[in-house]
């Protein structure tokens, strides 16, 4: 029953917050990975030089699909962002239904931009079924195919060392997450700014893919206060011997 | 018809979750004939996926691209294994060992080299961002190496003292970070069940 009113509770929150943010846009703290992004989706329409996307492994039907939808939530938006460029960007997964989402959030993406005709279902590729097979298919992409910068965004595992591994011998952009927290600890040794925790989700909000993407961060924000509070308070309770 | 995707796909989200937080008999069964459904629909996709990987392969032969080669290696062995496993069964010996002497080998070499990759990260890391969290994080991985690892004398003396007061300090942040990714989890999903996240049906 809890279960079901925390659901119920952020459910209300996150459409009261949709239709205030409506009225007022977010002001957000600055994350130097989103930056580098933002600059590095620019630099690769400039130059003429693609955007590596991989979104991991992350099953739909686990409970680790979470970072897996805001990865493709993220993809929808630079798809859109970058839909002009010479070089179409590659999204790379290791999952065969988050590869086939990946080719729609892909189609979808040119198609908000009013460029479908720009879409090759060959950009949204599936690289591997286990962790290693997937590193391996994923790692001639940032070799080969003209990459400036890789994203790393989704469910991955100790096999995202060679990935980034990958990324830096390339002397490529790298931005990464993971919602698994040994990937999360590799990123951290491997990356120039690593994304810690939940900045994974913030990515939506960051590349301004809406007022939805915005108000999901403020009810984060505000759980995770509630939640501090009934931790301290819970343990400021057993101390003083109420339970 | 983007519209009857859409509520096909919310309608089906919501009776899963119901189902899961409220065990009503109906929904109970309801939960558990969606979830089949979504199995053979995931069992299909990897089919599709496979497909993918082929076109994708075959694309780069065709245009004559570098390491092609590679690619005609993978399109040889994957028919090659798939019509073994449909002919023969998956339970096969010959299929058994594809497994045993070709996927596992190649994996245990990969996992090889991610331990270099780990050891070369480290020691890059302060040549990459020199602070003091940088700092911290070496320190805490040396000593917890230094303690965990086998050694001709046995135990590292006080090993017990060090692993208790850095798995204090670890298990407090592990527990932090996955409550984030929890509400980061919760609040994405709420939004796909909304329909205002749609990563399906090209909306």
């Amino acid at each position: 029953m809890l279960a079901f009113g925390i659901v119920i509770l952020t459910a209300l929150l996150l459409l009261a917050f949709i239709y205030l943010r409506r009225k007022s846009p977010g002001v957000f703290r600055r994350i130097e990975a989103y930056e580098r992004l933002n600059r590095s989706v620019g630099l690769s329409v400039e130059n003429g030089t693609r955007l590596h996307i991989s979104l991991g492994r992350g099953n739909l039907f686990t409970a680790r699909s979470g970072s897996a939808l805001a990865a493709l939530a993220m993809l929808r938006r630079l798809a859109e962002r970058t839909s002009v460029s010479d070089r179409p960007p590659i999204v790379t997964s290791g999952d065969a239904s988050l590869s086939i989402l990946s080719q729609d959030t892909l189609q979808a993406g040119y198609r908000a931009a009013g460029a479908e005709d720009q879409y090759r279902i060959s950009t949204g590729r599936l690289t591997g079924l286990t962790p290693f097979s997937f590193a391996a298919g994923t790692i001639p992409v940032t070799r080969d195919e003209a990459v400036s910068a890789t994203v790393i965004l989704g469910d991955f595992g100790a096999e995202v060392a060679l990935l980034a591994d990958a990324a830096d011998r390339e002397d490529t952009n790298l931005i990464a997450a993971s919602d698994n927290l040994s990937a999360q600890s590799i990123l951290y040794a491997s990356a120039q700014d690593p994304l810690i925790g939940e900045e994974l989700f913030a990515s939506g909000a960051y590349l301004g893919a809406g007022v939805s993407h915005d108000a999901s961060l403020q009810v984060q924000d505000i759980l995770r206060w509630v939640l501090i509070l009934a931790i301290v308070g819970g343990s400021f309770l057993k101390f003083v011997g109420f339970f | 018809m983007r519209l009857v995707t859409a509520a096909i796909a919310m309608a089906s989200g919501l009776i899963v979750l119901l189902g899961y937080l409220y065990p009503l008999e109906m929904l109970t069964q309801l939960r558990g004939t969606l979830t089949d459904w979504a199995v053979i629909i995931a069992a299909v996709a990897v089919l599709v996926g496979l497909l993918n990987l082929m076109f994708v392969q075959l694309e780069k032969i065709r245009t004559r691209q570098k390491n092609s080669i590679y690619g005609a290696l993978l399109i040889v062995s994957l028919l090659g294994t798939f019509g073994l496993g449909l002919v023969l069964g998956p339970e096969n010996q010959f299929v058994q060992l594809a497994v045993d002497a070709v996927i596992v080998p190649v994996e245990a070499s990969l996992m090889a080299i991610l331990a270099v990759t780990l050891v070369y990260a480290s020691i890059r890391l302060l040549r990459r961002r020199a602070d003091v969290m940088t700092v911290i994080f070496l320190i805490v991985a040396v000593i917890l190496l230094i303690a965990t690892m086998p050694t001709p004398i046995g135990p590292i003396p006080g090993d017990w003292l060090i692993l208790q007061f850095a798995g204090m300090f670890s298990s407090g942040g592990a527990r932090g970070l996955l409550i984030g990714i929890a509400l980061g989890t919760l609040l994405t999903s709420l939004r796909v069940l909304f329909g205002i996240d749609r990563p399906y049906g090209g909306n």
